[in-house]
Parts: C-alpha cells; structure tokens; sequence
C-alpha cells in the first residue's frame, strides 16, 4: 500500500440520521483530516426524517438543522439523485476514496407469512408513510381511503402514526407538513373506524408513551379500548414489577386510567385491540380484502423469562377494507457487499464490514444505522452507533489500513458524476428547494408543502 | 428489546469448541479471541453446552489441569438457551439472578450467537443515550417545517 498523502477521503452513501453523525464524527478528527462526500438516491438529504417522521411530528425534525450545519461544512460535499450501484459503483467509489461508509438504512419489511396477505388493499404501513411524505418513489400510489374500516397490524409507533395519520381532522392535517395529494386525500377519507391490532398485552406494546398519549388528544377520533384486553395477566404483571422498562410501565398506566373513560362521540373511532394475532385475510368478490381472521391470545412466559402469545382457539372475524402491516422494516442486500440475511444488516464488527463465510475484513468498507445494527431505536440512538463506527475507520486510518484509491480527488469524482449522472442536486440545490417548499407552504398556510417528484425539484432549483 | 436486536449489533461470526477437542485448544481459543466462554458443540452448529472461564478455574482448583482432558468432561451441559425472539429484559433478570455472563442462543435447533451481560448493557447505554441525545436536540431547536 502507497503512502496516503493528504486527507482522508470517505464516502457515505445515505444521508440520514446515521449517516449525519457519522459525517459529524469523522469532522471532529484533525489527524487524520477527513474529506467526506455523501451520495443520497434521492435529491433530499435526511433520509427517514424527511420521508419516515409523521407529518405532524415538527418538532423530532428540528434535528435537520443539525444535519444542515455539518453538511455547509468546507470538507462535506452532498450528491443527491445518485444511487449506489445504479449511478455509481463500487469500484467508482474504491477509485475516489480511502474508505466507503453505508448508512443506506433499512430500505424492506417484514411480512407476515399468513394466507391472504397480497390481496389488493393489504399494504405494507412503509408505503403509506412513504406516500403522506411525499417520497417521490410512492407518489403514484393510492390507498383505498374510501373505505370506512381500516386495520392496522403492529403495536409500535409506525403503527400508531398511521393510525393517527388515518383519523387526523381536516384542521389538523392542515397543521402539518403533509403534501397535498396526501392532506387533500385523508381530509376527505371515509375512514370511520381504525383497529391496531397487536398479538401480545399492554405490556408488551412496542410504541412510546408519547405516541399513546396522542391518541387521546385527537380532535376527531374516540380512543376504544376493551377492559378486557386492558386488564394485566399474572405473568405481566410479575415481568413488569421485576423489570425496569420505564416506558411499559407508563403505558400500562396509560392504558388502564384511559379505558376508563367514556367515549365523546366524536366521528372517527380508533380501538386498540390487543392479544389479537391475524390469522388469515379473505377476499371479496374483486380479490380485495374484506375481512381478518383473529386469532385471540393469553400471555405465557417460557422459561427464559420471555412472554408470548399463546392462542385461546377463540377466533373472531374483523370486517376491514383496507390493511396496513406495521410489523418492522428490514435491510436489504446492496450490491457488491456480503448480506447477513438472519437480521438484515451488513455483516459487521463495530462498523467494520466483514464476510460471513470466513470473517475477513472487507477492507475500506464500513457500515452505520440501520443497516449496521437493524431498524431499532430513536433518531438520537444513531448518533452513538455512528461514533463507534467512525472511531474504528478513524483508527484503521491511522494504521495505514485504507484503500489505495488511484484518484483520490474531489475534482475527479465530480467529473465521474458528471458522465454518468449529470443531473445530481448539490446541498445549494436542496437549500433552494428548502426554502421553495417552506414558501409555497407559507403561501397555503401551511408549515411547508414538498415537491414530490424528482422533476419538480429539478425545475425547482433552476 | 428482542435479543435478535443485539445479536444483529455483534460480528456474523460464531466462535464454537467441538465437545472431543482439547482443553489446551480451548484455553487457545479463549486467549488468542480475548474471551471468557465457549459454546461448545457436537456438530456445527448444535450446541451441547458451555465452557466458560469458570469452569476451568472449578477444574483446576481440584488438582492439575490435564490439557489434553477433552472439553465435554469440563463443560457445563444444563445452560439457559435464548431464542432470537426472547426479550432481553427477562433474560438479563436471569442472567442476574443465576450469575452467568454468556447465553447461547439457539435458532431452530442451531446456534446462531452468543450474547454477554456486556452486549446487554451496550445496547441499554446506546438506547438510553439515543434517547437523551433526541429530546436534547428537540428541546434545542425550533420546530422544523
């Protein structure tokens, strides 16, 4: 290996919140100097923020202003519209830089592998997040919203955004940074009755008390809850006094002091059902769904302390037109990098991307986020998971362990881009396209309303 | 926290001992590795149980330790098993109360990782400090529209 003369050049590709703070992290270190390009397949920066946030969540995306701050930075270029492995390739990249950081997130979901699953209106809930943000990818999508009952499967809070999202008054959608096709869509749904649906308890229940207390705040939407379902179990009860998950604890006095109130009659109802396993969709006569088959649960513990699920044989059928599966997003295979395909995630020792087959370094590249350690977490949990990863590329370059790129020059990779992918947004671009969105939202009264095509923000910047 | 949630953190690489392989070999393994168990195997893959520093020391307390004596006959065979679903809080509540520091975790019959008190605690200092990180900046920073 050559000497390296100069500063340490990266690449991130993704620019989201794991993405960002590794940026930031990797900016802190003077020896070695860090020049860093990030590369987004959107034209947007801030990834999940931008597209993944609930619309009237304005305040968990005041952290784009800190991401804003490190990407102005003298030593940070942003090349949105290109893709890895579609505009630019992995031996493009070994070409321009020392070391190759993945931050892309995790792009899939689950599904939930029972009969019925594809029939029309059964939709994965990252769609529909996709689609209310404006992704220009979802854009085209529609949802059937004329229908009055909507089920939701998943107790986390994907779950309660979507259901929340599906119950929001014309007022309050106004209120949020929705784009129209979405706003105009939901403000004028027949959406009446919304069921989340979660296999295991109160306990149990995978959102934050936040996202609970929401759901009894909304302007035009009774919060259901069953007594029944609401009532702990023995085996709860014991895991819940000896544990110390705070937020469980919370929601289970959330819950009980809410099932106690009385309905207000408002228009919409939102039931949060719990112990309830979908156990099959059936299909009207246009192969629609039409109804879920319910699966009623008793909480068990095995002997590893685990609480589970166990079936009653109790089955119940919900009549619901439309179907959101909010149970977990995943990673997926990027090209020309090892897959660990049990937790989705890029194999990895500490950021530091590994073969599986035989343990080895793959040298140069390195991994942050979700799709270094699984979708789990808040905004904030990339910021240490980003550190650990910068720490072992700041370390590796300090001991001469890089790559040996043969253009390591910034010049250079512009020019790369320039062949292949002339129409790539800068971050003056999106700062153009910032304040465009934030002034046609002014003008609507509105918070901000997004372009939702690539082509519209490429007339946008102009 | 599922315990798939930490193995998903952890290297893809599954450290393991036959059960007819030697103690002098485990005592390399847990030297060259710097670590303090070792699932042990009777294929790859099915785990028979653990050698952990502990039982080394319990063998060597009794007398000179033959480095040739074959792992089985040192291992603990009776040892809590975790599945992927399983919920961290409930099994760092056992691995409390019953003292031990490694659990295997088994996947449909095959083992698929091993987490440490250690992993558990990063993980809850990573949750918690993700945490105070967000709210910090959301009570910094104006409302983003």
């Amino acid at each position: 290996m050559t000497e390296r003369t100069g500063p340490l050049r990266v690449a991130v590709i993704g620019a989201g919140p794991s993405a960002f703070y590794a940026v930031q992290a990797l900016l802190d270190s003077e020896d070695p100097a860090v020049e860093i390009d990030m590369f987004d397949r959107l034209p947007t920066p801030f990834g999940l923020v931008r597209y993944g946030v609930a619309p009237d969540h304005l305040r968990v995306k005041s952290v784009t202003r800190v991401f804003a701050a490190i990407a102005r930075h003298p030593r940070v270029r942003f090349f949105g519209g290109v893709e890895y492995g579609t505009h630019i390739a992995l031996e493009d990249l070994k070409r321009h830089y020392h070391q190759i950081l993945f931050a892309t997130g995790a792009t899939s979901h689950w599904t939930l592998g029972v009969p019925g699953e594809d029939l029309k209106n059964v939709h994965a809930a990252r769609d529909f997040v996709a689609w209310y943000n404006g992704h220009p990818d979802f854009r085209s999508r529609s949802f059937a919203l004329t229908q009055p009952r909507v089920a939701v499967i998943g107790m986390g809070n994907v779950a309660l955004d979507v259901a929340r999202m599906l119950c929001l008054t014309p007022a309050e959608l106004a209120a949020t940074d929705m784009p129209e096709h979405a706003r105009s869509a939901l403000a004028t749904s027949g959406v009446e009755e919304v069921f989340v649906l979660g296999r295991r308890g109160p306990a149990q229940a995978a959102f934050t008390p936040p996202e609970l207390r929401e759901l009894a705040k909304l302007d035009g939407a009774d919060l259901i809850l069953r007594p029944e379902e609401i009532e702990l179990d023995d085996v709860s009860r014991a895991a819940l006094d000896a544990g110390d998950d705070r937020a469980a604890k919370r929601n289970v006095a959330l819950l009980e002091g809410l099932a106690e109130a009385a309905p207000a009659g408002k228009a919409r109802r939102l039931h949060l059902r719990f112990l309830a396993s979908v156990g099959a969709f059936s299909a009207n006569e246009h192969d629609a769904v039409r109804s879920l088959s319910l699966s009623r649960n008793r909480i068990a513990a095995k002997a590893t302390g685990t609480v589970f699920a166990e079936a009653t044989g109790e089955i119940e059928d919900l009549p619901a037109g439309l179907v959101f599966r909010a149970v977990g997003y995943r990673g997926e295979p990027l090209p020309g990098l090892p897959f660990d395909e049990r937790w989705g995630v890029l194999p990895n020792d500490r950021g530091r991307v590994l073969d599986p087959s035989d343990g080895h370094r793959c040298e140069g590249i390195y991994a942050a986020g979700w799709i270094k350690r699984g979708p789990s977490g808040v905004i904030g949990t990339n910021k240490p998971d980003a550190r650990e990863t910068a720490g072992s590329m700041l370390e590796d370059a300090r001991s001469g362990l890089a790559l040996d790129p043969s253009a390591p020059d910034s010049e250079e990779v512009a020019a790369t881009l320039r062949s292949q992918r002339p129409r790539y947004f800068t971050f003056d671009d999106w700062l153009v396209i910032d304040e465009l969105e934030r002034a046609r939202g002014e003008a609507a009264g509105r918070p901000r309303l997004k372009f939702t095509s690539v082509e519209e923000m490429d007339a946008a910047r102009r | 926290m599922k315990l798939e949630t930490v193995l998903a953190t952890k290297p893809p690489i599954v450290l393991t001992i036959a059960q007819d392989e030697t103690l002098g070999r485990a005592l390399a393994l847990l030297a060259e590795h710097d670590i303090g168990c070792l699932p042990v195997v009777e294929a790859p893959g099915r785990l028979v149980g653990m050698l952990s520093e502990r039982d080394i020391v319990r063998a060597a307390a009794l007398g000179a330790v033959d480095l040739e004596r074959e792992v089985a006959t040192l291992m603990t065979r009776d040892v809590v098993q975790g599945s992927p679903g399983d919920d961290v809080e409930a099994l760092l509540a056992q691995m409390i109360a019953g003292r031990f520091r490694h659990l295997p975790v088994v996947d449909r019959g095959e083992l698929v990782g091993v987490v440490t008190v250690g992993d558990v605690v990063k993980a809850r200092l990573d949750g918690l400090r993700g945490e105070v990180e967000t709210l910090q900046t959301q009570v910094m920073e104006e409302p983003e529209a």
